[in-house]
């Protein structure tokens, strides 16, 4: 609100740099994904549930499930901060994070919030990241 | 250890030079008890600067989008005066700041020494007005709210 345009631009950039992004929507759900969505699911009961594999914007071999962006819905984040609902899908996730998962972008919205804008955003390009120490999160 | 000390005064970065000239200098001086990994240690680095982030990569080249979207939004408030610590450079910071924010990944970003989020707080913050508030309570104004002005006045 206070800078929309400012926030455009700095999203915008991802867009122009981003490789293909929805190549791993289009392929079979793997193992790490699967295990996320019914570990969500079992722990925030939410009412949405969006779940993208981001990896194949990143500088790691096709097939890989180590950058997700996950959009939960839940009445659980009701009276919440920010980062007490992160922390809560931190804690559904905890194997999965000390795991295989290098990078989480989380949208944790009460109902009333997803109906204002229902949507699961678009994650910043990567830059190249650490490839020296990968495999780590 | 002095070994230790050293990798983590190279991984401090000042950045931005001129502007809050009160805190300029204080970076440098990254010895402390413990391993760069110590809580303790990690305690007093967060608190020693009003503006504290833990990235993958130095704010002139960050080597994580995420990374790279908390220093542009840092950028955007024209926040010049931070910490700015890059886990890549040394193992023992990476695992140490996840375990004593709680917190599994990479950027976090700390106000006054308290623990704020990662990217998608820090966008959240920018994006519903909270952001500027936090850093007027750090004495920082937001360059946001200069431009908003200038604009109102023409």
């Amino acid at each position: 609100m206070l800078s929309g345009h400012l926030v455009g631009s700095l999203f915008s950039m991802a867009g122009r740099v981003c490789v293909s992004r929805g190549s791993a929507r289009s392929g079979a759900i793997g193992p790490v994904e699967a295990a996320i969505r019914t570990k969500l699911e079992q722990a925030l009961n939410p009412e949405v549930l969006e779940l993208r594999n981001e990896s194949g914007g990143h500088a790691v071999p096709p097939g890989s499930e180590t950058h997700f962006r996950v959009a939960v819905v839940s009445s659980r984040f009701e009276g919440l901060s920010p980062l007490q609902r992160h922390r809560l899908v931190h804690a559904a996730l905890s194997e999965e994070l000390a795991g295989p998962v290098h990078a989480l972008a989380i949208q944790a919205r009460t109902p009333a919030q997803w109906r204002e804008n229902p949507q699961l955003d678009t994650s910043p390009p990567c830059l190249g990241g650490s490839k020296k120490t990968r495999g780590t999160p | 250890m002095s070994g230790s000390l050293g990798r983590a005064a190279a991984a401090l970065l000042r950045w931005g030079r001129g502007a809050g000239g009160g805190l300029r200098g204080q970076g440098v001086r990254a010895a402390s008890s413990g391993g760069s990994g110590s809580s303790e240690r990690l305690d007093a680095l967060v608190k020693k600067d009003r503006v504290v982030v833990f990235l993958k990569g130095t704010p002139e080249q960050p080597q994580c989008g995420f990374s790279n979207a908390v220093v542009q939004i840092l950028r955007l408030h024209g926040v010049r005066d931070y910490a700015a610590y890059n886990v890549l450079d040394d193992p023992q910071l990476r695992q140490g700041i996840k375990d004593y924010s709680n917190w599994p990944t990479i950027p976090q970003v700390y106000l006054n020494g308290e623990f704020v989020g990662g990217c998608d707080i820090l966008l959240q913050m920018h994006q519903n007005g909270d952001l500027v508030e936090e850093l007027k309570k750090l004495g920082i104004r937001s360059a946001l709210l200069g431009e908003k002005k200038d604009q109102d006045s023409k």
